[in-house]
């Protein structure tokens, strides 16, 4: 599936691993199930590391491992499933998860602002896409109310910064 | 009353063009009903029975006459030459065409309006009390905070997307005409030891199928920490709130299978974490600009009594009669608040015509320094009228036929629009509230009953809050014959409690009949002075269960 990534649509580099597949060299995603199964072996190896979380697996299951993985997936098994929202602002905010942050599953331009905003860098969307609507939907509203991971400043922060200085 | 400023202007204009981007996909084929559906349901447009309805949100119930008379214009262009006041304070448009909403909503943006929000499974429109700074009884003006909580719940980032809708009430005052605790977060202005101004902070109260009065979760919170407390409060729900069964999503069921107490401890230790990494300390600075907005009006420095109102009650029955009704104690001396009645004897509920609209707009701005609100029992109010004027007022309303004077009477009736024109209805809401009316049309009848709120809801969802009125009406299908529940000793305010089921349904002929019986049964009871709920709080079920089934 093609990756929106740093404003481009680039091709992905990462293989996602069946918990049952053999291990392979490269870039490997593996499941949270598989990285609890398999912790030494995958630790080990060489070669960078990544987990996908379902929405219902919690970021503070990997919070102690998080600098083990170059990559962390959080998985929207509907778009209307919003619990990743809230994961991915703890992984940044809380967990202090510095590496990619990638939305999978029903990924939509329509929610790309939002996840833009709760900490996600990096957007798993389906074949065809084209990147302006990306674009688009990440500018079409400029205006914060609230304070998130991507530390915009807010309407309230530049209301109070522009009374400090007229 | 509140004016946006820049940043305000400019979400709600790149919120239009978004969406006129969205309809646009959708008219020209590349979004399929399924796939608009969610879009346009995050900006109140949702498709009924006959034809789309679109929900406006008027915030915290706060309207100029300017706004009011676009809400005209709007009724007289793009609907059939009304709208509908709802429970939520807000208005719905019943027949706008789905090419032409990006033109409504771009009027709607030219008044400061919008309709973001009101509809989807995220934080909806805020609701206040109607009375909301001029109230006697206030310990702090709750449009302060409802403005400030209406911007931080625009597109918020992480709580759009929760497993149902999310419903926040607020109350400056003890005495509660808010509804607080029957919503997903009810905040009550309080005063701490020190004297300072802060929130009781409620949580999980609702009504529809499974109907739960709100629990404290903190008896005071600090007005600075108000939004990360709302953010750890939403947080706890959007991660944990059940997803697997709709009937079950709302914020109630998880405080009641989760404990109050565990519940509570979720939520402050979330606090405490949101606190160190993502405090959003309310600024001193903006909360006075925007109290700065809610300054009172220029007052003229007037005496409490009124000669010339004591003359008019004295020598005008009619507009005494009105007078009693609808005119409530105002803080400033000399002024006075009034209700306008939006419950003609057999009209529609809530419902309003352009002209209404514009009488009232009138009204504002001659009488009340321009300033409207609608409450939540899907009345209008003009909350800044000198005493001496209320005979002028009065006399405006009649002319515009909006004078009825049974605010909080047996005909001052709640409904939703029921299967008239709601798919989710399982039965008629308005012929009933209509035939009720004009069984009780008698005013003399009326005064006599005193304070009765009848409330009723074509279906569980309980958008015409039956559980919470002191006669509730309930539609319900039986093998596809329209049949009504009825419930008694609901009550929304501060003494909240949930209406008792009186027994088998009624077929929709008898259910007059059944609030008749009811009406006679308390009146029979009643000891001097008592108004319906403390009789029925006296004297419980049983006499009311006994008439109503005698027969059987």
């Amino acid at each position: 599936m093609p990756l929106v990534k740093d404003d481009a649509l680039i091709q992905d580099n990462w293989t996602r691993l069946d918990d049952d597949a053999a291990m392979i060299d490269g870039p490997v995603v593996v499941s949270l199930e598989r990285w609890l199964n398999e912790r030494d072996v995958l630790a080990s190896r060489n070669g960078a590391l990544g987990v996908v979380l379902t929405s219902h697996e919690t970021p503070e299951q990997i919070a102690g491992d998080l600098d083990r993985f170059s990559l962390v997936c959080l998985e929207f098994p509907k778009f209307t499933d919003g619990r990743a929202y809230s994961h991915a602002r703890k992984l940044r905010e809380r967990f202090g998860f510095k590496g990619e942050l990638r939305a999978v599953g029903n990924v939509l331009r329509d929610q790309f602002l939002f996840m833009q905003r709760c900490g996600f860098d990096a957007f798993e969307v389906a074949e065809g896409t084209a990147l302006e609507d990306w674009l688009r939907a990440t500018t079409e509203i400029s205006v914060a109310y609230q304070s998130a991971a991507d530390r915009r400043a807010t309407a309230m922060a530049q209301r109070q910064d522009a009374c400090s200085t007229s | 009353m509140y004016r946006y400023d820049e940043f305000d202007h400019t979400l709600v204009a790149e919120r239009v063009t978004q969406f006129r981007d969205q309809v646009r996909r959708r008219v020209a084929g590349e979004l399929t009903e399924d796939e608009f559906k969610p879009l346009r349901l995050m900006n109140g447009l949702y498709l009924q029975l006959h034809a789309y309805m679109l929900r406006v949100a008027v915030p915290y119930g706060v309207l100029s006459a300017h706004q009011m008379r676009r809400l005209a214009h709007i009724a007289r262009v793009y609907d059939k030459g009304y709208g509908h006041f709802t429970t939520r304070q807000n208005i719905q448009y019943n027949w706008p065409r789905l090419e032409e909403v990006p033109d409504l909503l771009e009027e709607l943006a030219e008044v400061e309006m919008h309709a973001i929000q009101t509809s989807g499974n995220c934080i909806r429109n805020v609701t206040a009390d109607q009375f909301a700074g001029v109230a006697a009884d206030e310990i702090d003006d709750p449009r302060v905070y409802a403005e400030i909580i209406r911007q931080w719940s625009t597109l918020h980032p992480e709580f759009s997307f929760l497993p149902r809708k999310f419903k926040i009430a607020i109350t400056g005052a003890p005495n509660d005409r808010a509804a607080v605790k029957v919503h997903d977060i009810g905040l009550r202005m309080v005063r701490n030891e020190a004297d300072e101004p802060g929130f009781e902070v409620i949580v999980g109260g609702g009504q529809g199928r499974t109907p739960m009065i709100g629990h404290v979760v903190r008896g005071f919170l600090p007005v600075p920490d108000l939004l990360t407390y709302l953010d750890a409060v939403l947080r706890v729900y959007n991660q944990l709130g059940r997803r697997d069964n709709l009937c079950k999503a709302r914020i109630k069921i998880l405080v009641h299978e989760t404990g109050v107490d565990e519940f509570t401890r979720l939520v402050e230790e979330e606090f405490a974490a949101m606190s160190r990494e993502s405090p959003q300390v309310l600024p001193g600075g903006e909360l006075a600009r925007i109290r700065a907005y809610f300054q009172p009006p220029a007052y003229r420095d007037l005496r409490e009594a009124a000669p010339t109102l004591d003359l008019a009650l004295a020598t005008d029955r009619a507009f005494a009669q009105w007078h009693a009704a609808s005119v409530s104690a105002h803080k400033q001396p000399g002024y006075a608040i009034v209700t306008i009645s939006l419950k003609p004897i057999g009209g529609i509920p809530g419902d309003a015509s352009a002209e209404e609209m514009e009488a009232v707009a009138d009204l504002a701005e001659r009488f009340s320094f321009s300033e409207i609100r609608v409450t939540h029992e899907q009345n209008l109010v003009l909350p800044d009228v000198a005493k001496e004027n209320l005979h002028a007022v009065w006399q405006g309303l009649k002319a515009a036929g909006l004078a009825t004077p049974n605010v909080g009477l047996v005909t001052d009736i709640i409904a939703c629009p029921g299967l008239d024109y709601c798919n989710l209805a399982n039965a008629r809401s308005i012929p009933i509230a209509q035939e009720i009316s004009e069984r009780f049309a008698d005013l003399d009848r009326q005064h006599d009953i005193g304070e009765l709120k009848v409330k009723i809801s074509g279906c569980i969802n309980a958008c015409g809050h039956h559980h919470v009125g002191h006669i509730g009406i309930l539609g319900v299908d039986k093998k596809g014959i329209e049949h009504y529940q009825i419930t008694l000793g609901g009550d929304a305010t501060e003494t909240a409690a949930l209406g008792d089921i009186v027994g088998p349904a009624f077929s929709g002929e008898k259910v007059t009949d059944a609030v008749d019986t009811i009406v006679a049964v308390y009146l029979e009871q009643r000891r001097d002075g008592e108004r319906f709920l403390e009789t029925y709080r006296r004297v419980g079920l049983a006499p009311f269960k006994e008439k109503l089934y005698a027969s059987r």
